[in-house]
């Protein structure tokens, strides 16, 4: 019981995480680059700065979180690990 | 013997004798030290030595290039291998570890309780390990005969020698240490050039900031801006707008790529080296850091060399060098054969278009943009032997992974888990170390006498992993019910749809003239490269697998139980390690 109410709350973090990593990636750096591409942000299109730049920004972000948010999950649960 | 010469032995025979060093310190005395380091690495340590496994020569050496060349376009790489490795860090990477086994074919074996599955995915990870191989091996070779002018066969002895001896002798201890000497040596070689020139550039000496700034000729022009008009005058497609292909390309490109690394074994295989899940989830942490070094650092490579490759041929509109002036890395690399000019209008300067008919740089290899960028922008020997020294440790330390992953495939997965099943460790282990050093040969013989289908493998392997190993990992860790008929099924559909696709377009076992629907774009479904075609491979093998698990009885329930386990954050770790 326990095991799977730990389960549905990793699935949601998952979740979460990808649909962040979907948007940055394909959403800003590909499907709407052209629209993105007409604000302009310093000397970088911004469609252009997320698909070179921001998505692995993002990316870095997403990754550290997840892991913080599964720690915090693991303790709540009380992992013996 | 010149300046530059003495600085790149330098750094390039100190690099090797640091990672002997490493070797001799590090040697592995168990199969858990050699498969798995003894499950005793830091999530620090670990995360370099992701960082160099994963950043393989194409990384350090055609990645920049490939920007330089395809602008906006290039993309598809910077965030395919990145959110890839986002995909195997939440989705695979945890669980798999939980599990506790050495290997990926074990992993699927186990959790399909099938010895067909686990053969199937030696096969599958053979085939994709061996063809990355060949280009670790090129890309050392390459950079022997270029920056120390012996021969490539030579160069690429040596670099089997060195291999060979800390792969064999330290197994995946001595491998993971010297990946991370390996790491520092190449992530140093290859932003310190950069901030060079971003400096000389925009006057900003952080790469990232600098592709972003304005040029520090006083003109206030933003760089993106100048080489958008620079490119367009020629004829080229505008930088930050040209598209790879269509939009679906792209897209499939993109999402291909992110599916095939994150199913590629020889990084799986890190995340076996620490002690806990836990560990697993940081080391993924760090070794993004280390990889988004250099890929961040990346697009500004590409960038900033394009514009001094157009600056160079073309300093002010109009006004081209003469042929004659070209300056001294010109020539070297024209000696390679890399680089060739052609004066057709016979006025001795050199013009470089888009157009065929007017384009007088007949050929321009992508792949020496990072290795000429220093010269181009008129940088201290000393920072081009570094790079030497950089793009060989990039090289080494992705083809050491490769040969661990091969290595355990056969002496692990094939010999001790099917075919005899009662060897003892001091064997397996023995064994291991043949094998790895049969794979050590076989790969340079392929470097030596590189198959005409090299380039046309690389999509075969990135298909293979994006099609059969990918989706097997995904439905086994997130379905409690999917079975071994369905996986397998849906590994060998997705598998058969993207080679009939990939042989259809580029020959059959890629022979020349039998692709029997020409490699035309209009033939592709969709517009969709041949390249590209490996996430088209994994929805069908989800397909497949999900109807054939619908006619068949789901798993058995000590399998759905497995599964709960390797979710659960209690129990046992099942240990890669010995105590």
């Amino acid at each position: 019981m326990e095991n799977s109410s730990y389960w549905q709350e990793n699935l949601r973090v998952i979740k979460i995480c990808l649909v962040i990593w979907f948007i940055v990636s394909f959403g800003c750096g590909l499907l709407f680059v052209d629209i993105l591409n007409t604000i302009q942000i310093g000397g970088y299109k911004l469609g252009f700065w997320f698909a070179q730049q921001g998505s692995i920004y993002t990316f870095l972000a997403l990754i550290f979180w997840y892991g913080k948010k599964m720690n915090d999950l693991d303790k709540k649960y009380d992992s013996g690990e | 013997m010149d300046e530059l010469k003495i600085y790149t032995y330098i750094a390039v025979f100190g690099t090797f004798g640091l990672y002997f060093a490493i070797a001799i310190w590090a040697r592995a005395g168990s199969t858990a030290d050699f498969y798995a380091a003894g499950g005793g690495v830091t999530p620090l340590q670990n995360g370099m030595a992701i960082g160099a496994d994963w950043m393989s020569a194409a990384s350090f050496i055609s990645m920049a290039g490939l920007i330089a060349f395809l602008g906006y376009g290039g993309s598809v790489f910077l965030m395919g291998w990145t959110g890839g490795y986002v995909l195997l860090a939440m989705c695979l990477a945890p669980y798999m570890r939980k599990h506790g086994k050495f290997t990926v074919p074990e992993f699927i074996g186990d959790r399909f309780y099938s010895k067909t599955a686990r053969i199937v995915t030696i096969i599958c990870l053979i085939v994709a390990s061996v063809t990355y191989i060949i280009g670790q091996m090129k890309g050392v070779g390459v950079a022997f005969s270029r920056f120390l002018e012996v021969e490539y066969d030579t160069g690429l002895y040596i670099g089997m020698a060195v291999v060979f001896f800390y792969a064999v002798l330290g197994g995946m201890k001595g491998i993971t240490y010297t990946q991370i000497a390996q790491y520092i040596v190449l992530i140093t070689a290859y932003t310190i050039p950069a901030i060079f020139i971003s400096f000389q550039l925009t006057g900003n000496p952080i790469p990232q900031l600098g592709l972003g700034s304005t040029l520090a000729d006083g003109s206030g022009v933003y760089l993106l801006d100048k080489l958008d008009m620079v490119v367009t005058d020629l004829g080229f497609q505008e930088y930050t707008t040209s598209k790879l292909g269509g939009s679906l390309n792209m897209f499939a490109y993109t999402l291909s790529l992110m599916i095939g690394t994150a199913g590629l074994p020889h990084v799986i295989m890190r995340f076996f080296t620490v002690p806990s899940v836990k560990a697993a989830r940081s080391s993924a942490g760090y070794a993004l850091v280390f990889i988004a070094l250099l890929y961040t650092v990346a697009p500004a490579v590409g960038a900033m060399a394009r514009f001094n490759l157009m600056n160079t041929i073309q300093p002010a509109a109009g006004e081209n060098i003469n042929y004659a002036e070209r300056p001294q890395w010109f020539k070297d690399w024209e000696r390679t054969g890399l680089l060739a000019f052609e004066d057709k209008n016979g006025d001795g300067k050199i013009q470089y278009t888009a157009d065929a008919k007017t384009n007088e740089m007949v050929k321009v290899d992508r792949d020496i943009m990072v290795l000429a960028n220093p010269s181009i922008a008129n940088l201290p020997n000393w920072v081009i032997a570094l790079v030497a020294a950089g793009g060989l440790a990039a090289a080494l330390s992705t083809a050491a992974g490769l040969l661990l992953a091969i290595s355990s495939s056969i002496s692990h997965d094939l010999m001790k888990g099917i075919l005899t099943p009662d060897m003892d460790e001091k064997t397996e282990l023995m064994l291991g170390r043949v094998v790895m050093s049969i794979s050590i040969l076989f790969a340079g013989y392929l470097g030596l006498n590189p198959p005409g289908f090299a380039a046309g493998t690389v999509a075969l392997a990135f298909g293979l992993a994006a099609s059969s190993i990918f989706p097997a990992l995904m439905m086994g860790i997130f379905s409690r019910t999917m079975n071994d008929k369905g996986a397998i099924a849906g590994m060998v559909a997705g598998l058969g749809v993207t080679m009939l696709y990939v042989f259809q377009h580029k020959g059959i076992m890629f022979i020349p003239g039998t692709s029997f629907l020409g490699g035309l774009d209009a033939n592709w479904f969709l517009g969709i490269s041949p390249n590209a075609f490996g996430a088209v491979g994994a929805i069908v093998n989800f397909v497949v697998a999900y109807l054939v698990l619908k006619s068949t009885s789901p798993a058995p329930k000590e399998i759905a139980d497995m599964v709960d386990n390797f979710r659960s954050p209690h129990g046992e770790i099942a240990a890669a390690q010995d105590h």
